[in-house]
């Protein structure tokens, strides 16, 4: 199923995953990285035959027929075969070749893909695969089509370094724990992380709008839960947000030194225990 | 309620990490399948990770951890759950003898249509040729058919086969990818309602019949028989061939008589044209050879006999090949 600009698969265990699908752009560069590869070997290979023609032209001239041929079709079946979906261009451009419903990639639908570029490129400049593409809610040209394959970008998100955020650092929120369950009870989850995402992206932003955007998260937040004057008084609505994340997201007991209550070591945690 | 994000990353990271090392160790280029105990802790970690990307989907919002977790669970998901035959176990001989007869016959339907659009444009040239002779140019866009047969005849007869002396090599490898590329590209248009595919049978059959009549009423039947015989008894059943897998890949993408869906269509359907094209694409190497090193030997020195002999003999066993070839096996295996 396509959501957007994701394909999204169900598991048996009822849990959604989603892949973001690669578009033409990036699919585009990486082809033309590929193209530029395959030209340079293809340049190689003539000179390198060009001086075994000098003992035998006739030979030396169906060899370089045939690994010529050998190079521009099988190139891209055996770097995605051998490599989880992967050329040269791919992998430059962060992007691979996956089933379309999920499961492992199969030699056939590397073949088939590749082949299909026969008629995905057609008549110039993959015109015929760039329509395919853009009439297709999976973003598939003919060949992904042909070979139930899509193309998705590869991401590999690091979690949030939240000690980098908060560590060492005084909050006088936590002066009122009763304030701050009361708060972290009022909160859901998406506010919260909009919250937290502020502040992990604060410095892509523009001096302005970054003064806006915690005015109006500070003032949100200010309205859940109102703190003792003394206890806000003086501090920056950055500082604030800042402070509300910290509390929203770290337990007092992580701050302390003693263990949390009732939570077994990890190895021993059953699946489905929740830890919360 | 908000997630302890924290906590739940430092007691879940080092399964996450196994899992990903484990994945990455079955997912690499050698393909290694797990043992069992490995299977068993593959599948722990699994639904472990399943169970925190559901906890952290439904109490917290983190995208960026929810994308990590995602891809680590798209790519455990891929290992576990797929059940298709692996190509640790595909074997070269096996595949041409056995699966590529039985695929063939398997869709034997489209193979006969082939057949019968390519009759039809060889009607087409053959009579074309012989009713308008001046035709010729357009139905036949190589030179050295454009020629007066006889001329063409007494020349290679005179040449006694030197005429490719020192290209006979370069001439074979040109041969098999042109008539390679010729057999994908018949395959791939396929995609379009099979559009494509029953030009180019059709445009193959007018060439043939073409040639076929204005060498006959040339009086060059023998001769004619001689050349095409040998390279071509493979040659045109491999183009046939790769008409009976874009026609497949035409109904399937039609969907004519078949309640499943077009991914499903497809996605059945694909080993068997990739099964199709890898045996084409043997034939084609061997019709090359033939076609370079056989063909181009005239009388007197190989007797037209001997090449039509040769011919008829190959076709015999190539269509006893592909009728009875793997009828033993019991059960059919396509690429996977």
């Amino acid at each position: 199923m396509t959501s957007g600009d994701q394909l999204l698969i169900a598991t048996p265990e009822g849990i959604c995953f989603s892949l973001k699908l690669a578009g033409p752009m990036v699919r585009l560069l990486a082809w033309l990285i590929d193209f530029l590869i395959v030209m340079a070997s293809s340049l190689l290979i003539g000179l390198a035959f060009g001086v075994f023609g000098l003992l035998s032209p006739d030979v030396a001239s169906a060899m370089g027929i045939v690994s010529l041929f050998v190079l521009q079709v099988g190139y891209g079946i055996g770097m995605e075969w051998s490599r989880q979906g992967q050329t040269f261009g791919k992998r430059a451009m962060g992007i691979r070749v996956v089933d379309a419903s999920g499961l492992r990639l199969q030699l056939h639908q590397v073949v088939m893909r590749n082949l299909l570029r026969f008629v995905d490129s057609l008549p110039l400049f993959y015109l015929v695969g760039g329509i395919a593409m853009l009439l297709n809610r999976s973003l598939q040209r003919l060949g992904d089509l042909a070979a139930n394959t899509v193309v998705v970008r590869v991401d590999r998100a690091p979690a949030p370094d939240l000690e980098q955020l908060f560590a060492g650092k005084f909050n006088s929120l936590r002066k009122h724990p009763h304030l701050v369950a009361r708060l972290r009870q009022k909160v859901s989850a998406v506010e919260a992380a909009t919250a937290l995402q502020a502040l992990l992206r604060r410095g892509e932003l523009e001096d302005g709008p970054r003064v806006e955007l915690f005015r109006e998260l500070g003032e949100h937040f200010r309205a859940k839960v109102e703190f003792p004057p003394d206890t806000v008084e003086g501090i920056a609505d950055e500082q604030y947000v800042r402070n509300v994340v910290d509390v929203l997201y770290r337990t007092t007991d992580q701050l302390g030194k003693r263990p949390a209550r009732g939570v077994e070591p990890a190895d021993q945690l059953p699946v489905g225990t929740t830890i919360l | 309620m908000i997630i302890d994000i924290e906590k739940f990353i430092r007691q879940e990271r080092p399964f996450w990490t196994e899992l990903e090392r484990m994945v990455g160790r079955f997912d690499g280029a050698s393909r290694k399948a797990p043992t069992f105990d490995e299977a068993q802790r593959l599948h722990y970690l699994y639904e472990r990770t399943a169970a925190d990307l559901g906890r952290l989907t439904t109490f917290a919002s983190e995208p960026e951890l929810t994308r990590y977790l995602e891809s680590l669970m798209a790519k455990a998901y891929a290992e576990l759950h797929e059940t298709r035959t692996t190509t640790a176990r595909w074997k070269l001989i096996g595949w041409f003898f056995q699966t590529f007869p039985q695929t063939v016959r398997r869709n034997i339907g489209a193979l006969w249509l082939s057949i019968g659009i390519t009759i039809v444009g060889a009607l087409f040239g053959g009579a074309a040729v012989a009713l308008d002779p001046d035709a010729k140019p357009v139905l036949m866009p190589f030179p050295h058919l454009l020629q007066d047969p006889a001329k063409r005849v007494a020349e290679e007869e005179q040449s006694r086969g030197t005429q490719m002396d020192g290209a006979k090599t370069g001439f074979s490898a040109e041969l098999m990818t042109h008539n390679t590329k010729v057999s994908i590209l018949t395959m791939s248009l396929g995609m379009a309602w099979a559009v494509g595919s029953v030009v180019l049978l059709f445009y193959n059959g007018v060439i043939l019949g073409a040639v076929i009549v204005d060498y006959v009423l040339a009086g060059q039947t023998k001769f004619l028989a001689g050349w095409l015989l040998p390279h071509g008894s493979v040659e045109i059943p491999a183009i046939l061939l790769a008409g009976q897998a874009g026609l497949m890949l035409g109904s399937a993408v039609i969907g004519w008589r078949d309640r499943r869906g077009l991914r499903s269509r497809l996605r059945a359907l694909a080993p068997d044209l990739v099964t199709l094209i890898g045996g084409v694409a043997v034939m084609l190497v061997w019709a090359g050879i033939i076609e370079a090193f056989f063909s181009q030997y005239h009388e007197p020195v190989l007797p037209y006999a001997v090449k039509i002999a040769f011919g008829l003999v190959q076709l015999v066993l190539l269509s006893v090949f592909l009728w009875r070839g793997g009828r033993k096996t019991s059960s059919p295996e396509a690429v996977e």
